[in-house]
Formats: structure tokens, sequence, C-alpha cells
């Protein structure tokens, strides 16, 4: 029991890193982007070819780090993933949402999205395979905590969980401490009156793009690091990521973080009564359960 | 200062709510603009704003053609917006509302911004409070500080009273009347037209779309016409 609520703590904080740019979009465009999770996959890959590029180029970044399976090599790339996957975001909006957008035609989008979601899972296992890989074929062994009850956790996972933390945290100072945030949280609120009072909703838009698809690479390289990386990676991680964004309630960065967790230690919880084939159902019992209870999340405010 | 001129504007194409439309705003008075309900004047004020698109006319500033110009440009114009609705942010602080709309003030942010505490002392007092626990008077000061924080030298305002208690909404108008002997002129919307001729110098009355009447809003409050139509009959008092 406690062996899976540890383990849904830290398969949460990657649920989490998805839901927070999901629902910042979803909040901001106001449509459900199903392509979101593909960015993750995105994340993934885009983070393995730079790992292989930078051990070949310099083989000493192979080195790992401590105790964990990740090298310095894969740090420098997950940060180069998660730049690119955030410019590609921004490039997929350019593309594809901006011109419908421009039209009005929200139902549009979230079709346009499905179709986005696709292509990118396509292209990605044409490009990359459709079997799995790793970032590291060396065995990643779990430390044991406590013997009784059993306790065990890789130290990749206790990483996982740290770093998504720091990322949430930085994102926290962002919209609380600084003007830009202030922007942001305006923007979400009341566009309107965000741009009669001097802000660039463009540029916000961006924004939002960008830092959703930085932590939705994240959240990929994480979620590759701790199992493995496949092009279904967004389909995988679709339903816990839009659980996570609808428990937190849609717009509220905070409520997203506290969904990811939630939906996270749920299906772990879950895999205690129910046959572990069944836990991919349980991000979809928690969606329901949260629409009929409380509409808007734990965190969100009903929006005209 | 301002000039509209045969303003024909609408939220939909082809669908115009404001037909030729003209108005002229004297700089540092009060310009109200009044009108029975679909008028046209909340649309008139979001068309100078540039939230409604103006399908023909012109609205110069200051010599500067600024026919639909961007929102979020208005405030390097020296012009400010203050909506009559969700005219806060209500998630952010009394502080964060401030500082967002001092972003651009530079070092003279701090002054700017005491300045304003002291100008509304409830504002201060409350400054680390969610903008939406606030009263609705107290929120209209925030409305208009958040205006007042771009040293505007124009300041638009939609219905400035709306939903607020009498006493609120006079110390509101008092502070846009006082604000015009400080050189900054004031072009304000309001449903409350015995308010409006009261504060203002100059007034114009819409009606469908079109301009209707306008002249000193000393002479209006007096006006049989006026009176008939939009009083109710009872012609005011000058200074009642």
């Amino acid at each position: 029991m406690i062996q899976h609520m540890v383990d849904g703590v830290l398969v949460g904080s990657i649920y989490a890193l998805g839901a927070i740019g999901l629902t910042m979009v979803m909040h901001m465009l106001r449509f459900a982007n199903f392509t979101h999770a593909e960015l993750l996959s995105v994340g993934a890959y885009i983070a393995l070819v730079f790992d292989k590029l930078f051990t070949s180029l310099a083989p000493i970044l192979a080195t790992k780090i401590g105790p964990l399976s990740m090298t310095l090599a894969l740090s420098l790339a997950m940060i180069v993933s998660m730049a690119l996957t955030a410019a590609s975001a921004v490039v997929i909006d350019r593309l594809v949402f901006r011109r419908i957008r421009q039209r009005g035609d929200m139902l549009s989008m979230v079709f346009a999205s499905f179709g986005v979601a696709l292509i990118l899972r396509n292209v990605i296992g044409l490009i990359f395979g459709l079997g799995t890989t790793l970032y590291s074929k060396d065995i990643a062994f779990a430390v044991i905590i406590s013997l009784d009850p059993l306790l065990m956790v890789r130290p990749d996972q206790i990483a996982v969980l740290g770093v998504a933390l720091v990322l949430m945290l930085v994102l926290h100072l962002v919209l609380s401490r600084t003007i830009f945030g202030y922007a942001l949280r305006a923007v979400a609120e009341n566009a309107s009156l965000a741009q009669v009072n001097g802000i660039n909703l463009g540029r916000i838009v961006v924004a939002v793009w960008l830092i959703g698809g930085a932590l939705a690479a994240a959240a990929g390289v994480f979620y590759g690091l701790t199992n493995q990386i496949t092009p279904v990676i967004g389909r995988d991680l679709l339903m816990p990521v839009f659980a996570a964004a609808i428990v937190g309630g849609i717009g509220s960065v905070y409520g997203a973080a506290m969904g990811g967790f939630l939906v996270g230690l749920a299906a772990n919880l879950a895999l205690v009564i129910l046959p572990s084939g069944y836990s991919p159902s349980v991000p979809f019992l928690i969606i329901l359960v949260v629409l009929i209870l409380r509409p808007n999340g734990m965190f969100g405010e009903a929006r005209p | 200062m301002l000039s509209a001129r045969n303003v024909q504007a609408g939220y939909v194409p082809d669908l115009p709510i404001l037909r030729e439309v003209s108005v002229d705003v004297a700089k540092a008075r009060v310009t109200a603009i009044i009108g029975p309900n679909g008028a046209g004047k909340s649309t008139l004020i979001k068309a100078i704003a540039g939230l409604v698109p103006i399908s023909s006319g012109q609205i110069i500033h200051e010599g500067r053609d600024i026919t639909n110009i961007r929102p979020d440009r208005m405030a390097a114009q020296g012009i400010a917006y203050v909506p009559q609705n969700d005219n806060i942010f209500r998630s952010l602080t009394i502080r964060e509302n401030l500082d967002l709309a001092l972003r651009r003030a530079g070092p003279r942010a701090d002054e700017i911004r005491e300045a304003l505490f002291a100008r509304f002392p409830p504002l201060a007092a409350k400054q680390r409070d969610k903008a939406g626990s606030l009263s609705g008077g107290q929120r209209q000061f925030l409305a208009l500080a958040n205006a007042l924080a771009v040293e505007p030298r124009l300041i638009l305002m939609d219905e400035p009273s709306a939903g607020l208690a009498p006493k609120a909404t006079e110390e509101v108008l008092e502070m846009a009347r006082e604000l015009t002997t400080q050189g900054v002129t004031i072009l304000l919307v309001e449903q409350n037209v015995t308010q409006a001729l009261r504060l203002s110098d100059h007034c114009y009355i819409l009606a469908e779309g079109r301009n209707q009447i306008d002249g000193k809003a000393a002479d209006l409050l007096g006006d049989k016409v006026v009176a008939e139509i939009y009083l109710g009959g009872k012609r005011l008092r000058v200074g009642a």
C-alpha cells in the first residue's frame, strides 16, 4: 500500500508537469488541446537524439550523475529538448491553431488538435520506429528505503520528483513574484481587460505555449527515464494529464500540480484492488466523478 | 483633444450600431455621452478604445489618427480605458494590479504607487488582499487607480456609476471631476443622466446609434426636450 502511494507521488509529479502546460493553454485559448500529450513524446525523443549526439561528441558527458542512470549528456539534452519542444509548440500554434482561432471556430480547434496529435505520433513512429527504447541500458537498481513495510525507490524516481518540484517552484515564483507572471494571470482571467491595460495578447499566447511545451518536454524525458521511450507516450499519458488538469480546475496552475499528484496516487492505489490492466481506466473515472461533483475542479472558477 | 468624426462601428460586419456619430472632447474637461439603452454609448467608447471595429469615420487624438487602434497600444497614446464591469483583475492582489499597470513607469513606479495609495487610502490598507475581495466602490477606485498609473492625458470611463451605491457613485464621479483640474481629460458614458449632466462640462445625447443633441451640460439640464425625453418630464434645477 505504502509502495503504491510512493509510486503514485513519483509518477504524479510527471502528470503534474504535463497538466500545468495543458491547463494554461486550455484556459487561455479555450480549447481541449489533445496535442499537448504528444509534446511529451516529442520532448522525450528530442532528448534521446541530443543525448546520443552529446555522448558521441564528448564521451565524457556519458558520465552518470551520482547514483542516477541519468548522464550529464541527458541532462543537457533535456534542456535542449525543453527549448526545442517549446519552440515546436509555438510553431504548431502558428501553423494550425492560430489560423483556426482567428476564424473563431473553437470546435475546429479541438478536432485539429486530434489531427495534429495523430500526425506527431505517426511521424515519431516513422522516424524512430514503433519499438521501445531507453536513455540508458544500464539497470537502475531500486534502493530499499524500508523492509517492513517493504519500500523501494529508484534514485532516478527521487531525482525526477525533486526536479519536477523545482520546476513547479520556479513557475510559482514567476507567476507570483514577477510582472510577467502577473500579466500571464491577468490574461488568463480577463484577456480583454488585460489588452486595454497594454498587455500584448499575442506575446502572452506565445509565452504560454513556450512554458507548456518546455514543461511537457521535461515530463516526457522524466517518463522516458523512469519507464520506456515509445511513440505512444502521448497516448498513454493523455488521460492522466487531462484528468489532472480537470481535477485541479482548468486554468489553475496550482490545481493542475495538485491534480497530477492526486491522479498518480489514485491510479497507483487502484492497483491494490484492481488488476493492473484496469489501471489506465482510473483517470477516466476520476474525470467523470470530478465533472459530476465539481465541474470546475478543485481550484477552478466558472467562466462565462 | 479627441475628435470622433462620422464614426460607423459595430460588433458584426455590415451591422453597424453607431451610424455617423461625431463627438469632440475638450482638453481638461468632462464630456459625457448619455442616451437610452441601446443608443450605442458603450459601443462608442469601446470603438474609441479599439475594442469594436470602426468601419468608417475617424478618431483623432492630439492630432494623431487612432482609428482602430490596437487596445494594447492605447496607453502609449496617453489614453486609459476603465470598462463598466470586470474592470480589475480579481485574482491578483491590489498591489499586483497596480504593479502590472505601473510596469512601464520605470524608476518612477514607487513614487506613482505611493501617490495612488495616498489618493485612495482604502486601497493602501488592503494592498495585499485579492482585488476580488473589494466592495463595488473600492473596485471602481482600483480601476481608476490602474488607469491613473499610466499617467494618461485622456481617460475613457464606461458607466462608472454602474452597480454602485449613491455615496460611492458620488465619490467616483467627484474624483473624475477633480482629475480635470490636474489637466486630465475625461470622456464618460453614463446611464445616470442626472449625475452625468451635473458632473460634465459638455454632453452628447445619442439614440439609435446617432447624435441627437449636444451642448453645455448646464444648458441641457434646463432643456425642456431633454427633460421630456430623458428625465421623465422633470426638468432639473441647475446645481440641485
